[in-house]
C-alpha cells in the first residue's frame, strides 16, 4: 500500500513530466493527452486524474522523447501516468471505507484480486459439492435443461444477480466519484455530440494508433498488435455479453432452455467471443511481458496480467464446457466456469477492469473540452503560443 | 600503436540528420557504408533529436504543408538572414527542398498531416510526427535495414586527408579506418568550450548548449587545417534565451524562456539594458539570446509581477518569488536598491498606450507596471543552438579549398556546410532542410566517387 509520501512523489513526478511535455508538445500528434494538456497552463490534481486516464499507454511518446532516460530530465510520461492512473482506481473505489486501504500495485494487489475471485469460486463450488450428489455431478446430462439439473436456475440467477448488482453499483459509484474528481466540466459543452465522439474513440481505440503508423508496442518499431489484441478482447467480452443476453431472452421469453445447439445464436456468439478473449488476453500478456521495459512500471505488470489471466480462464472454461458438455466432465466444468465468471464479476470494482469505464469518462471529458474549444480553433492563440515553432 | 581497419566505400562521420540522409543515400546508390556516431545509442542523432520541423518550398498545398511557399518567398526569407550566401547553391537548395519530405517519408519518417489542427498554422514548414527523435529513430531503422554499418560511441579524433588519402582515427585504443569517400556531417563546434572561449571570451563559459555535447567540431577543424575554405563566421552563433537553470547540454526546446517580453529584463547589476517590447513575435527568443550574451557574465533576469506572470506559460523550472522587489533582488543576488530604482523608474514612465516615455532604454510595447505582489523572476542565460562556421562546398557537396579545388573524395553535409546557404544567420526550419538536401547529395556523390 503506498504511503502518503509515495502518493505525493508519484503525483509530483507526473506533474513535472506533464509540465515539460506542455512546453515541448512534440508528441502532439500521437494522442489526445497532448491536446488536452496544451489547453492548460498548469496541471492541477484534477488534471492529473483526467490526463492519466486519457493515456492509453501506447508508449509512442516515450520512444520519441528526447528527454527519456538517460537524459538529465529523466522523463517517462507513460510510466508516470500509469502510476497515477493506478492510484485513481483506488482513490475512488467503493465503498469509500476501502479507499486508501487497498493496495494499488504489485503482488498485494494481485493477492486481493485472487482472493476475491477464489471466494466467488468457493461460493459456487462448496455448496454445489455439498448439495449435489456425486453421481449427478459426474454424470452425463443431455438435452434442454441439462445445466439446471445440476445447478438450479434460481441459484444461478439469484447468486449471480446479487453479486453482479453489487459489482455494477460499486463500479458506478467509483466512476461517478472519478468523474467529479476531474474538476468542473467546461460550461455549456454539448454532451450528446461529445458522447458520440467518445464512443467512437473508445470503440476504435483511435488513440492507440500513434497518429497513423501504429504504436511502440514492443520497442522503437511501430506495430498495431496491441490495438488488435485489445480489440479482440474488448469485442470478445461484448460478444459474450450478447450471448448471455440472447440466452436470457430464449429462456424467459421463449422457454427454450440451455444448452443450445452448436448452430444457435448464443453458442455462436459465445464461441466467437470466447475465442476473441483467448486471443486478446494471450496477445496482450505476451506483449506486456516482452515489451521494452523502459516505459513500463514493473509494479503494475503483475496486477495487469492477473486480470488478463482471470479473463483467459473464464474463456477457456467456457469453451471447454462447450466442447465437453456431452461428457461426464460437464458437471465440474460448469461449476468452474460459473465460479470464474462470478469471480470476474466480483473483482470488477477492485481490479484493473476499472480502466475501461475511467478511460471512457476521460475520453468523454476530452471530447467535451474539444467541442467546447472548437469555435476558437483557427483564430490563432496569439503570438506567444509556446512551442509553436521549431528551433 | 594504431591499427588500420577495414576499408569501406563511404565513411560517414556524424550521426545526426545530415549524416543519416547521407548514409541512406550512399547505401541506396550501391556503396558499402559505415557511419560513425560519437554519441551512445540512447543519445544518438545530434541536434536533430531536438528539432521539430523543416522548411520546404512548395507551389501548392501538399499532404503535409498548407498553402504554398514559392521559391521566390524562400529566397527572400533567406536573403534577409544571409546576405553573403552563395547564390548558386541557394538556388539548388531551395529547388531541392521541395523533394525532401517525400524522400524522408520514403525512408520511414512520418510527418503531421498539413491540416492537423494540433499544430500552429504554417505554410512554410512540415512537422515531424513525434518530433526530431522520432525522425532520428526512423532514419536509423532504415539505414540498418539497408545494411549501413553503424557504430555508436565512436568519436573521430583525427582525419587523415594528406595526399589524397581518406582515413579517420576512432576510439581508444585508436583504430584507423580508410574509406574510398568520406562524408563529414559532424555539426558545429558549440560543445567545445575552449574553441568557444577563443571566439567569445570568458562569457562562453556561461553559455548553455541546447543540443548534443558531441558537437565539438573535431572534423570541422581537421578540414580547415587541410586547407578547406571557411564560410560563415567563427564568432557567430545561433542562440536563444533559456532558463538559467537549464542543464549544460541537451536541454532542447523546453528550456526556452517564454514571456520575458511581458515584464522587464535586468542584468545582474539590476539595470535594464534593452527594449523588451522591440521584438514580440517568434523571433523574440533569438533576439534575447544575443542581448543576454552581451551582458556581464552573460546572465540576466526576467522580472514580472503577479498579474504579468499570468500572461505567459511558466518556465519548466520553479519561479523565484518574493513579496517585495527588494526581497526578490536579494534572492537573485542583485543589490536591492538598484532593482527597486529600476522598477520604480520603469513604472513611472509608463503611459496609457502600453509604452514608456523618457526612459532609457524604452519599452515600446506591452509595458505595464510591475506593482502587484507576489513578484516573480527567472534567471536568463544564453542557449546556443549551433555555431556558424563551416567549409565551402560546391553543388555536389564536395569540400573546396581556398584555391577552388576540391578535397578529393571528401564531402560535407549539414551544419558543417550550412553557412554556404545561411551565412552567419539562421532561418527557422531551414537547418534540417540543409541537412537533408545536402546529406542526400553528399551520400549519392560519395557513392559515385567510391565506386568509380
Ligand atoms: C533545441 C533545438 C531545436 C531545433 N529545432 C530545429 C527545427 O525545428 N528545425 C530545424 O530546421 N532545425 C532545428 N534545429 C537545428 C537542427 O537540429 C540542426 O541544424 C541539425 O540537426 C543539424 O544537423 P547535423 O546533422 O548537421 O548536425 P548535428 O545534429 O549537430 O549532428 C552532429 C552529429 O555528429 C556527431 N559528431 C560530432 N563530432 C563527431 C566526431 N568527432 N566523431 C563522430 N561523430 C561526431 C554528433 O554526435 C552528432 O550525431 C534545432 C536545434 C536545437 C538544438
Ligand atoms: S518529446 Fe518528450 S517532452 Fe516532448 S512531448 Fe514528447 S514525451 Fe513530452
Ligand atoms: S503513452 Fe501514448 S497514449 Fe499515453 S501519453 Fe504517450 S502517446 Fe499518449
Amino acid at each position: 500500500m503506498p504511503g502518503a509520501d509515495e502518493t505525493q512523489r508519484i503525483a509530483a513526478d507526473a506533474r513535472r513530466a506533464l509540465d515539460i511535455c506542455n512546453a515541448c508538445q512534440f508528441c502532439g500528434g500521437y494522442c489526445a493527452v497532448f491536446r488536452a494538456l496544451k489547453a492548460r497552463r498548469q496541471v492541477s490534481a484534477a488534471d492529473l486524474a483526467f490526463l492519466s486516464n486519457l493515456c492509453h499507454n501506447c508508449r509512442s511518446c516515450y520512444h520519441a522523447c528526447q528527454y527519456a532516460p538517460p537524459h538529465a530530465f529523466d522523463l517517462n510520461l507513460p510510466k508516470s501516468l500509469s502510476l497515477v492512473r493506478q492510484q485513481t482506481y483506488r482513490d475512488h473505489v467503493w465503498p469509500p471505507w476501502f479507499r486508501g486501504r487497498l493496495p494499488c500495485a504489485g503482488w498485494p494487489a494481485v493477492a486481493v484480486m485472487v482472493a476475491i475471485a477464489l471466494s466467488a469460486l468457493m461460493l459456487v463450488g462448496l455448496p454445489a459439492l455439498i448439495l449435489i450428489p456425486p453421481d449427478l455431478l459426474f454424470g452425463r446430462h443431455l438435452g434442454p435443461g441439462a445445466f439446471y439439473r445440476l445447478v438450479p436456475w434460481e441459484a444461478i440467477a439469484g447468486g449471480a444477480g446479487a453479486l453482479t448488482l453489487w459489482s455494477l453499483l460499486a463500479v458506478g459509484f467509483s466512476v461517478a466519484s472519478f468523474w467529479h474528481s476531474m474538476g468542473p466540466m467546461p460550461a455549456g459543452a454539448a454532451l450528446l455530440p461529445a458522447l458520440r465522439d467518445a464512443l467512437y474513440d473508445a470503440a476504435s481505440l483511435r488513440n492507440l494508433g500513434g497518429g497513423g503508423a501504429g504504436c511502440n508496442d514492443r520497442d522503437e518499431r511501430f506495430s498495431r498488435s496491441r490495438r488488435r489484441f485489445h480489440h479482440a478482447l474488448f469485442y470478445g467480452v461484448v460478444l459474450c455479453f450478447a450471448a448471455t443476453a440472447v440466452a436470457t431472452v430464449y429462456d424467459h421469453a421463449l422457454a427454450w432452455q440451455a444448452p443450445y445447439p452448436v448452430l444457435s445464436l448464443p453458442v455462436l456468439l459465445g464461441g466467437l467471443g470466447g475465442t476473441g478473449i483467448l486471443v486478446g488476453t494471450m496477445g496482450l500478456a505476451r506483449l506486456k511481458l516482452r515489451a521494452d521495459p523502459g516505459p513500463l512500471a514493473p509494479s503494475l505488470t503483475a496486477s495487469d496480467c492477473a486480470l488478463l489471466a482471470l479473463l483467459f480462464l473464464v474463456a477457456v472454461s467456457g469453451l471447454g464446457l462447450l466442447a465437453l458438455r456431452e461428457t461426464a466432465a460437464m458437471g465440474p466444468l460448469l461449476l468452474v466456469h460459473l465460479g470464474l465468471v462470478l469471480g470476474w464479476f466480483a473483482t470488477l470494482p477492485y481490479s484493473k477492469f476499472l480502466h475501461a469505464p475511467f478511460r471512457f469518462a476521460a475520453l468523454l471529458r476530452a471530447a467535451m473540452e474539444r467541442r467546447h474549444r472548437a469555435p476558437q480553433v483557427g483564430r490563432g492563440q496569439g503570438k506567444s503560443g509556446r512551442g509553436s515553432s521549431g528551433a | 600503436m594504431t591499427r588500420v581497419s577495414c576499408d569501406c566505400d563511404v565513411l560517414v562521420v556524424g550521426g545526426g540528420n545530415a549524416a543519416l540522409c547521407a548514409a541512406i543515400a550512399a547505401r541506396r546508390a550501391g556503396a558499402s557504408v559505415l557511419l560513425l556516431e560519437a554519441a551512445p545509442k540512447a543519445l544518438r542523432g545530434g541536434n536533430a533529436r531536438h528539432s521539430r520541423n523543416m522548411r520546404i518550398m512548395h507551389d501548392a498545398p501538399t499532404a503535409w504543408v498548407r498553402g504554398c511557399y514559392p521559391a521566390e518567398d524562400y529566397h527572400a526569407d533567406l536573403r534577409r538572414v544571409a546576405e553573403a550566401a552563395d547564390e548558386g547553391l541557394t538556388g539548388l537548395f531551395v529547388d531541392a527542398s521541395a523533394g525532401v519530405v517525400d524522400w524522408l517519408s520514403g525512408n520511414g519518417v512520418r510527418f503531421h498531416g498539413g491540416t492537423d489542427e494540433v499544430l500552429p498554422y504554417s505554410r512554410k514548414t512540415a512537422f515531424f510526427l513525434g518530433g526530431g527523435k522520432a525522425l532520428v529513430n526512423a532514419l536509423y531503422a532504415t539505414a540498418e535495414r539497408l545494411g549501413v554499418a553503424i557504430r555508436y560511441d565512436s568519436t573521430v579524433h583525427a582525419m587523415h586527408l594528406r595526399d589524397g588519402s581518406r582515413a579517420v582515427t576512432v576510439g581508444t585504443p585508436p583504430v584507423t579506418i580508410r574509406a574510398r569517400a568520406l562524408v563529414v556531417a559532424s555539426g558545429g563546434f558549440q560543445a567545445d568550450r575552449d574553441w568557444m572561449r577563443r571566439q567569445w571570451g570568458g562569457v562562453a563559459d556561461c553559455f548553455t548548449i541546447r543540443g548534443t555535447p558531441h558537437a565539438t567540431g573535431i572534423p570541422l577543424k581537421a578540414l580547415l587545417e587541410e586547407g578547406a575554405e571557411p564560410v560563415g563566421a567563427a564568432d557567430r552563433c545561433h542562440m536563444v534565451a533559456v532558463d538559467g537553470r537549464s542543464p549544460p547540454f541537451d536541454g532542447g526546446i523546453v528550456t526556452r524562456l517564454d514571456g520575458i517580453v511581458h515584464g522587464i529584463v535586468v542584468d545582474r547589476d539590476g539595470w535594464r539594458f534593452a527594449d523588451e517590447g522591440a521584438v514580440v513575435g517568434s523571433r523574440r527568443y533569438t533576439a534575447w539570446g544575443e542581448l543576454v550574451a552581451g551582458c556581464p557574465g552573460a546572465v540576466a533576469f526576467s522580472i514580472f509581477d503577479g498579474v504579468i506572470g499570468e500572461r505567459f506559460r511558466p518556465s519548466i523550472f520553479p519561479v523565484v518569488r518574493a513579496d517585495s522587489i527588494g526581497a526578490l533582488a536579494s534572492t537573485l543576488g542583485i543589490a536591492p536598491p538598484a532593482l527597486e530604482a529600476t522598477v520604480a523608474a520603469f513604472n513611472a514612465a509608463i503611459t496609457d498606450g502600453g509604452a514608456t516615455v523618457g526612459l532609457h532604454p524604452p519599452k515600446t510595447q506591452l509595458a505595464v507596471p510591475i506593482a502587484l505582489p507576489p513578484f516573480g523572476a527567472y534567471p536568463v542565460r544564453v542557449g546556443v543552438t549551433s555555431t556558424c562556421l563551416g567549409v565551402r562546398v560546391d553543388g555536389r557537396a564536395r569540400v573546396l579549398r581556398k584555391d577552388g579545388m576540391e578535397v578529393e573524395g571528401v564531402y560535407a553535409a549539414g551544419v558543417v556546410m550550412a553557412p554556404n546557404i545561411l551565412g552567419s544567420g539562421y532561418l527557422a526550419g531551414s537547418a534540417m532542410t540543409v541537412g537533408a538536401v545536402f546529406g542526400r547529395i553528399a551520400g549519392r556523390e560519395a557513392a559515385v566517387h567510391a565506386r568509380r
